[in-house]
């Protein structure tokens, strides 16, 4: 290296440039892998302590319109057969089998899609796409079904009548609806019989500045799951759908959902 | 003289029945009366988020305006959540859990099953604050099952 000339001393930019003035291939190789480790550190440390990735909101503040909640799901990397998403949600927001599968809950859950024509399999999550323009408040008699300023599509309980139009309107089905009494119920979800619910986006997760339970089991098999801030354009969600081929669920319909599928 | 006879015996009469209501109220306070009154357990800590008489009065109207706030702007000021509430006022019960809205000696049903006034809240929200044990168990499990894979990948 210190037979580099002018401006290649300091920056690995000119390492190459230098192979031929005496530094071995081993030494350079080594060089190269220290600077993709540190590339890949500051990566890490954006993704845990990231600015707008998951930010607590002080208590008293409302949550604001300059952020914009989304998920990216890669499916790439989502494991055939995995669904640690589904059962992270269900023990997250306490919804369990009453015994009779065609009236759980189902806030989010594991579809197959099979290519007709070249036969090709995937896996994909589908849950609350958490719409732009959400068809299921468009069509709530009674206010109940909302988005939040942020972009998180809600039921507010204290106001529906389970009349499951909004159910009806979703054309993603990601809403259910409570067909039982329940009791024991998780203090960060409550949900009653007679009353539509669907996924929240973890929603007092994300105003304590934590991410969606679905997100962080997914991190430890395979992170096929991306949560951030999708108005920020320096968040890791933002930066990957910059690189990555990704598709809307039902796109013709031009509700603009916030979550992205990539590789699908 | 008979008008003057009847204002003294409806004054007589006023007087007997002010005392009478009076003694039946210290009654009611005592709770040893034929009136039986409710008797709220009390709660952890010093005092509420706002004083007694206040409470009483005012309790549904807090929580009336903190959910909205909550739910639709996600405002989850903690010292007016309904979670918060049912955290200081658990009422353990034989078991040395807390008992849920189903028995009669839960905080909020003490008063609102004597004043035959019926609430929606624990139809859907937990009447009973979550079991911290149970997360030292799964932590346990979780250890355990680490322990587990790590034998198996050793060998």
């Amino acid at each position: 290296m210190s037979s580099c000339s002018g401006g290649c001393a300091k920056t690995g930019c000119a390492k190459t440039g230098c192979a031929n003035t005496g530094v071995d291939r081993r030494g350079l190789l080594r060089t190269a892998g220290a600077f993709a480790a540190t590339l890949l550190a500051p990566g890490v440390t954006l993704y845990a302590f990231g600015a707008r990735d998951a930010q607590a909101r002080p208590a008293g503040e409302p949550a604001s319109a300059n952020v914009r909640w989304g998920m990216l799901i890669d499916l790439n990397k989502c494991k055939p057969g995995c669904n640690a998403c589904v059962t992270a949600c269900n023990e997250e927001n306490g919804l369990k089998s009453s015994g009779r599968p065609e009236i759980d809950a189902q806030w989010i859950r594991k579809v197959t899609l099979r290519n007709a024509a070249t036969g090709v399999i995937q896996e994909a999550p589908v849950m609350c796409q958490h719409c732009e323009n959400p068809p299921c408040v468009d069509v709530c008699p009674t206010g109940a079904s909302f988005k939040r300023a942020d972009g998180i599509v809600l039921v507010d309980k204290h106001i529906c009548i389970g009349c499951r139009y909004c159910m009806m309107a979703c054309p993603f089905k990601a809403r259910s609806f409570v067909h039982e009494e329940h009791d024991d119920q998780k203090v960060n979800a409550p949900r009653g019989k007679g009353t539509v619910e669907g996924c929240t986006l973890c929603v007092d997760r994300i105003d304590a500045g934590r991410k969606p339970a679905c997100v962080e089991a997914c991190a430890r098999e395979g992170g096929a799951m991306i949560f951030g801030d999708l108005n920020d354009p320096e968040s890791e969600i933002s930066k990957k759908l910059r690189q990555l081929p990704t598709t809307k669920l039902r796109a013709d319909l031009a509700v603009a959902p916030a979550v992205t599928y990539a590789n699908l | 003289m008979r008008a003057l006879r009847n204002i003294f015996a409806a004054t007589l009469f006023l007087v007997g029945a002010a005392v009478l209501s009076l003694a039946s109220a210290a009654r009611a306070e005592d709770g040893a009366g034929r009136t039986p009154a409710p008797h709220p357990p009390r709660a952890q800590g010093e005092h509420c988020v706002a004083d007694t008489a206040f409470m009483r009065r005012n309790h549904m109207l807090m929580m009336f305006d903190h959910r909205k706030e909550a739910v639709h702007q996600g405002v989850r000021t903690p010292q007016f959540s309904l979670a918060g509430c049912v955290s200081c006022h658990a009422v353990k019960g034989e078991d040395g859990k807390p008992v849920s809205f189903a028995s009669e000696k839960h905080f909020c049903r003490s008063c609102h099953s004597y004043a035959a006034v019926q609430i929606d809240c624990f139809e859907c929200h937990a009447s009973r604050p979550e079991a911290p044990k149970q997360a030292v168990d799964a932590g346990g499990a979780d250890i355990d099952k680490l322990a587990a894979y790590l034998r198996e990948t050793k060998q």
